[in-house]
């Protein structure tokens, strides 16, 4: 022990882990290269302000963007079994699972929540890539399943957000197993007549899309989202040739008659509401009954330093 | 002469030892030689039976794709009587890979409905190797929805890579033909009994093997995924194939013991190409047997049997 150990490389250490801090305020557009601020990016729904690239965006964002207020509550999903196969490759996969719920802080692929949007009660669930690439397993198809009783139960629409590779290999015949599973699920909702929307994010392929993600009453992607049953690489080295610029591509998907609209994140919300109140027979929504769209990132957030201005202006008017 | 897999080149050598000796005899009127290549075939029963008893999953899986075992036309021409094809989709093209329309089964009509590889050159090009299009699903689809309408059992016959991975295939829908394809199994109100003859290879296979009985040959494969298309993406290695077949569970035997199958059949020493006709037969039982379990059963009995089946795979044969 000497000064060195003791304070020259605590301070060394502290003068490289400072350096660190503000890049992570910063976000660099994959697709324009913008610097982003990360407050910004975030209040933009993670859409690049200069090229409007759809960049990531966890579930529990997704469905804050979502809910009224942001205001929503998650469904408990029914337990599913850890690893049914004892599954092992170059890892263990329950330590790519532990991986995983480390790398995210989510329990597992998809979240399902009920709340309101333009206070219709609705159900929605959302498919989180991040979580060994969105992979379905037996637990999102247990997700998917108890999603749709809530929503049969309470007769209210239900919104899936799709985000997978694929069904998840580690689980075998019973990954698979899961696009009858979550069909039976999907039929449950039409012999109901309730609206089941799916909303088609970057990427979805797959199981994935050739189950659940391709059976809703009305089919949204976002812009420029990968969309396919097959992987690209494989269908050139099947077909052996080069595949068109922007194939599988929501656009190109929606030329090709595939989807219904390909739409911007930040209108997704106002979207869904005019649909749903529509195939629900409510009434237009009322814009001005609508919690302002400031409003909505705030209030569940207690952290948000929210804008001072109006932090005193609600305050005064509580005190009123 | 047979085509030999890579792990029967022992038996190859005695069985060619004594085909040899016996050509020799038949050119020299004095040599005795029967009682040498009798020793020889006794040997060669043996090996046969040997390697056949306990076969690795990989292994499996070449006999499950074994150039000479019984395709589904073989089936149809041998169990079936009046099979009068029916084809298209009435929208695209008809698809070979997708053979299918009106039989009598044991003089009860049904609609049959196979995944055809073909058994050589040209018909394999023809056959597009077992890999159906769209069009393949939704020919299938055309076929369901006519058995439903008129009340006859539905028999499908499944043995194929997966699902066509081609540009075409993909702008015309591939994933939604194979969810729509599943779903309409899932709707039928007569007996679906399903075939497992040879692979049954991933969303392709599912969109025809949503049954309420699911028969699977003793040496046939079901997956999520084909071994090497695992091996390359968790392994970063395609020669890793054995070890993938091994952790994906594929075999009739797993499959069975996880509640997907319900029923295996035996297949003659050394696999169904040994002996097609005994393979076809014993098929025919099954299926007969299969049936007769749903006669005068109600659609909507049917249909509940048939979801409750998928709602609760994955409940039992877990590993510990």
């Amino acid at each position: 022990m000497n000064w060195i150990s003791n304070y020259v490389r605590p301070k060394i250490n502290s003068l490289f882990s400072r350096r660190e801090v503000p890049e992570n305020l910063w976000t660099k557009c994959p697709e324009c290269g913008t610097m982003l601020f990360h407050r910004e990016l975030k209040d933009n729904l993670n859409v690049c302000m200069n090229c409007d690239h759809h960049m990531p965006i966890s579930p529990r964002d997704r469905l804050a963007a979502l809910f009224d207020g942001g205001v929503f509550s998650e469904i408990d999903v029914p337990e599913a079994p850890s690893d049914p196969l004892g599954f092992r490759d170059q890892k263990k996969y329950p330590d790519r699972m532990k991986e995983a719920r480390r790398k995210t802080g989510e329990k597992e692929a998809m979240l399902v929540a009920e709340g309101e949007i333009g206070r219709t009660p609705i159900v929605a669930a959302a498919q989180d890539f991040r979580f060994m690439g969105g992979s379905m397993g037996m637990y999102v198809g247990n997700a998917i399943l108890a999603g749709v009783e809530r929503a049969v139960k309470g007769r209210c629409p239900f919104i899936l957000f799709s985000a997978a590779g694929g069904a998840r290999m580690q689980e075998g015949i019973l990954s698979l197993m899961q696009m009858p599973r979550t069909t039976v699920a999907v039929q449950m909702l039409k012999e109901a007549r309730l609206p089941y929307i799916v909303v088609l994010t970057h990427p979805t392929t797959g199981g994935v899309t050739a189950s659940y993600a391709m059976l809703g009453d009305v089919q949204i992607a976002e812009p420029n989202a990968l969309i396919g049953f097959a992987g690209s690489r494989v269908i050139e080295q099947t077909i052996g040739e080069k595949l068109p610029e922007g194939f599988q591509r929501s656009e190109y998907l929606l030329d090709h008659g595939m989807l219904d609209r390909v739409t911007h994140r930040g209108h997704l919300r106002d979207e869904l509401i005019t649909i749903t109140r529509m195939l629900m027979r409510e009434s237009p929504p009322i814009k001005g009954d609508l919690p302002r769209p400031e409003a909505v990132d705030e209030t569940p957030d207690p952290e948000a330093t929210a804008n001072p201005d109006e932090a005193a202006t609600s305050e005064k008017a509580a005190g009123k | 002469m047979n085509n030999y897999l890579d792990f029967e080149r022992p038996l190859a050598e005695i069985e060619g030892k004594a085909e040899e000796l016996r050509a020799l005899a038949r050119q020299n009127e004095e040599m005795d030689v029967e009682k040498e290549a009798a020793a020889l075939d006794a040997k060669a029963e043996a090996l046969l039976a040997e390697l056949y008893e306990n076969l690795t999953p990989w292994r499996k899986c070449q006999v499950a794709r074994h150039p000479d075992r019984p395709h589904a036309r073989d089936y149809i021409e041998t169990l079936f009587n009046e099979y009068t094809p029916l084809a298209g989709d009435r929208n695209f093209a008809d698809d070979h890979a997708v053979m299918g329309g009106l039989a009598r089964f044991n003089d009860h009509p049904v609609v049959v409905i196979g995944l055809e590889k073909g058994h050589d050159t040209k018909s394999r090009i023809e056959r597009n190797f077992g890999m159906a299009r769209p069009e393949g699903y939704r020919k299938a689809i055309r076929l369901m929805d006519l058995a439903d309408r008129f009340s006859l059992p539905v028999i499908t016959l499944v043995d194929t890579p997966g699902a066509y991975p081609g540009k075409g295939a993909e702008e015309r829908g591939q994933s939604e033909a194979i969810a729509r394809s599943t779903e309409k199994c899932l709707r039928l109100g007569v007996p679906l009994i399903s075939v497992i003859i040879g692979e049954g290879g991933s969303g392709g296979a599912v969109a025809l093997a949503t049954a309420n009985k699911l028969i699977m040959l003793e040496h046939s494969i079901y997956s999520v995924i084909s071994p090497e298309g695992c091996a390359s993406i968790l392994w970063k290695d395609a020669e890793k194939m054995r070890e993938a077949a091994e952790a994906l569970k594929l075999t009739a035997q797993d499959l069975h013991r996880l509640g997907v199958a319900d029923v295996v059949v035996k297949e003659p020493v050394g696999g169904a190409q040994r002996d097609r006709k005994a393979t076809i037969e014993a098929v025919g039982r099954a299926l007969e047997s299969a049936l007769r379990e749903f006669r005068r059963k109600k659609p909507e009995t049917i249909l509940k049997h048939r979801r409750r089946k998928y709602l609760e795979i994955g409940s039992k044969g877990l590993a510990a």
